[in-house]
């Protein structure tokens, strides 16, 4: 069944928007913003407010309805499928079925000067009372800290004979973090290192589809916590132990 | 509008740490006194005239000190190597560059100048920047003067990578009401040992701090400025292994505020503490002769640290920062003590902590410009939630009588903002100003309320942590990770190779000028 956004009435089709155009506002910067949401698709357009801003420059809020739809059964996402466990839960599982430490090494990689993500997963504290990797028992996390290179992850990996690494990626700006996070994968490939660790990315524009496909074994977006990290990374070691 | 003691701290509590952190601030001071680094030294040389790149894009003032790194002794300075170079070859500063870049000269293997020799060698060029400096400087008071002040100063970022797009944005803003735009540098400058040269149209997540770039902002903000009946303050990173280098360039190129921080460095980029203790001195002093605020750095403690079981950190680092800008030569309005917003909005009466721990660093620090800084722990993406917290942010400020308002923008989390978001910012901000103009005047707090209590309970708190930073040194602070739950070593993190302790004839003549005009 197709489906279509929700204004007040079902499959009404509304949508907002606002945007900026490079023009100043009046009657024909409208002219132009309702031009360009028609291109958008949608029929009848409405400008509901301009803002002028500086010289020749104005913005736009415009409400507008779609005419298509989606079918919601026909998409399909990838998403982490093991189960999220609580913080005990997780220690119970590392003491009794894997019976020694997980050691994890986490980074904010490339120039990226952001700690805020590979902290609320691996500190202490955590964040918004999810306590982090550093306090779980039976865990050993190593946090470098932001403005990591790849090379120097790698090294303190292989140092501390890490399970698992921890990317974080903050920093998108004309897709910087795409271009270290693939870095991380094809050093790992070229020195035989990729099946050593389980190589996990996070960071608030990182989906866990967008790290399959970069070659990451999981990814971990906004509203992820240290449990969903631990949680995927401990099943994950214990049913590769099993595979032996 | 200075306000009194509505929170009824303890006048020696504070007193207390005020003295606390002097004890604290000297022990690195007696340090700092006894060396120099490669930052300095190129920062003397950028202030006697020498600039320009090799082939390679290596900036002289790199070439130049690292030669006399190698081949003679950097622990004297290296003005005595120039004065003696230039006495020996018989060239002018503009000529010996020229053929050091060509290779036909060097700056060791002459005879070294007497520490008065040189000094007579160096002065027509010294005297040259200074009177540049004092110039940009008396320019921007004349400005100031007739534009008249401002309060809060509204400040915005840009960051696009390109100074050229900076100009159209940095333009856009003051238009909207901004008074105040600083320049965002490309990620990762802070750890890069050279400042780059030129106009640079590339950079991720912010714009290369290089002269030019600075040249061209000020200019589009002077234009801008002169439109519109306002003097539009510049401002950039004097941090990360640059330091010094990048106050030299703020203070010849009339920058009028400069993020300082006497440890933002060390906590947040694995700089080199002794390296950082030693170039923010050189740093303070010259932006404190050239007229520069600076802005410090203990916002950022609570991204990373809790904010509600860390604000005691944030007094205290206030006091130490204060300190080390006493030292420096700074006075207190050219202090931008640094701090934020960044309690959960999620719990209750978070506001009301939040108001506390304004109006006590206003009261603590009355003459100090405070630069409060907006929220971004708790920026999702959501930006409509943001919103409505940054109009929060924007009431507190107006509310306690905040001096420099750093604006938060909707898309914090999302991106580097778009001209519109930095808009949308500017005109909430101007409008809660003026609709709560004259509510700092009509609040006083209630004795034993919420906010009262909650102020009087940091401040001990500062005392206390002052009481234990004393014991430790400052050094042994930053080992144990009090400030932002980060551990830093004395001889751990990037620069401790530049930190050169000076020898008993060490010449600096900049300093020695320096030092003089702030007596």
């Amino acid at each position: 069944m197709t489906i279509r956004p929700y204004g007040d009435t079902q499959n009404d089709g509304k949508v907002q928007l606002s945007f900026t155009l490079p023009v100043n506002g009046g009657a024909h910067g409208m002219a132009c913003a309702k031009d360009l949401a028609r291109q958008m698709g949608m029929p009848n357009p409405e400008v509901v407010h301009y803002e002028q801003m500086g010289e020749g420059f104005s913005m736009y809020v415009v409400y507008g309805m779609v005419p298509f739809g989606v079918d919601p059964d026909t998409v399909k996402v990838a998403e982490v499928e093991s189960p999220v466990m609580s913080m005990g839960e997780i220690e119970e599982m590392i003491r009794d079925q894997l019976g020694r430490e997980v050691v994890f090494v986490g980074a904010s990689t490339g120039t990226d000067a952001h700690t805020v993500g590979i902290d609320a997963i691996m500190n202490m504290k955590g964040y918004a009372g999810h306590y982090g990797l550093e306090r779980y028992e039976g865990v050993r996390a190593y946090n470098l800290g932001s403005q990591v290179p790849n090379a120097v992850l790698i090294k303190k990996a292989l140092a501390v004979d890490a399970d698992v690494l921890l990317v974080s990626q903050t920093v998108t700006q004309k897709d910087v973090h795409l271009h270290n996070l693939v870095e991380l994968v094809e050093l790992l490939e070229a020195e035989g290192l990729r099946d050593r660790f389980l190589l996990l990315c996070g960071g608030a524009r990182i989906t866990h589809e967008l790290a399959k496909e970069l070659g990451y074994d999981a990814g971990f977006g906004p509203g992820k916590f240290a449990e969903d990290v631990a949680s995927f990374a401990v099943q994950e070691l214990i049913s590769r132990e099993k595979r032996g | 509008m200075k306000p009194m003691n509505k929170l009824n701290l303890n006048q020696d509590t504070i007193a207390q740490c005020r003295a606390l952190a002097a004890d604290i601030a000297q022990e690195v001071q007696d340090f700092i006194d006894l060396h120099t680094t490669l930052s300095v030294e190129r920062s003397v040389l950028r202030l006697l005239g020498v600039d320009g790149v090799d082939a390679f894009d290596v900036p002289l003032p790199n070439l130049f000190v690292d030669q006399v790194k190698e081949e003679g002794d950097l622990s004297r300075g290296i003005s005595v190597y120039l004065a003696s170079a230039l006495t020996a070859t018989g060239l002018s500063l503009e000529d010996f560059c020229g053929q050091f870049l060509s290779g036909g000269v060097k700056l060791t293997g002459h005879p070294l100048l007497s520490r008065e020799q040189a000094q007579a060698v160096l002065q027509p060029y010294l005297e040259q920047a200074f009177a540049t400096i004092a110039e940009n400087r008396a320019y921007r008071e004349a400005q100031l003067a007739r534009f008249g002040p401002t309060e809060p100063e509204i400040y915005v970022i840009v960051a696009t990578g390109n100074i050229y797009e900076d100009v159209k944005q940095a333009q856009a803003a003051a238009m909207a009401g901004a008074d105040v735009i600083a320049v965002i540098r490309s990620t990762g400058q802070s750890l890069l040992d050279y400042v780059p040269y030129g106009a640079t149209t590339e950079g991720f997540g912010g714009t290369l701090a290089t002269q030019e770039n600075f040249r061209i902002m000020r200019r589009a903000l002077d234009e801008a400025g002169e439109q519109l009946g306002r003097y539009i303050k510049l401002v950039n990173y004097a941090s990360g292994l640059c330091m010094p280098e990048i106050a030299a360039m703020g203070a010849l190129e009339r920058l009028d505020m400069m993020l300082n921080d006497s440890m933002y460095g060390i906590i947040f980029r694995d700089i080199n503490m002794q390296r950082t203790f030693v170039d923010q001195y050189f740093s303070r002093s010259l932006n404190a002769l050239a007229g520069i605020t600076i802005n410090t750095g203990e916002d950022n403690y609570l991204t990373t640290a809790d904010a509600i079981e860390g604000a005691h950190t944030v007094l205290a680092s206030q006091f130490i920062n204060e300190r080390f800008a006493i030292l420096a030569g700074l006075p207190e309005k050219q202090m931008g003590l640094g701090h934020a917003f960044e309690i959960n909005p999620e719990l209750e009466d978070s506001f009301l902590l939040e108001i506390a721990q304004a109006q006590m660093a206003r009261e603590i620090f009355p003459e100090a410009p405070l630069k409060y800084m907006p929220p971004t722990k708790h920026s999702t993406g959501n930006i409509f939630q943001t919103q409505a917290v940054d109009t929060l942010f924007n009431a507190a400020t107006v509310m306690t009588g905040q001096s420099i308002h750093l604006l938060a923008m909707m898309t914090e989390a999302i991106h580097t903002p778009f001209l519109a978001d930095r808009h949308l910012a500017i005109k909430n901000a101007v409008m809660v100003k003026s609709a709560m103009r004259h509510m700092a005047e009509e609040i006083t707090f209630r004795e034993d309320g919420i906010i009262m209590k909650r102020a009087h309970s940091v401040l001990d708190q500062a005392r206390d942590l002052l009481l234990q930073i004393r014991e430790t040194t400052m050094f042994g602070a930053l080992a144990q990770g009090i400030f932002a739950d980060v551990r830093r070593e004395m001889t751990s993190g990037k620069g401790l190779e530049g930190v050169v302790k000076k020898h008993a004839e060490y010449f600096n003549p900049a300093m020695d000028h320096i030092r003089e005009a702030l007596k």
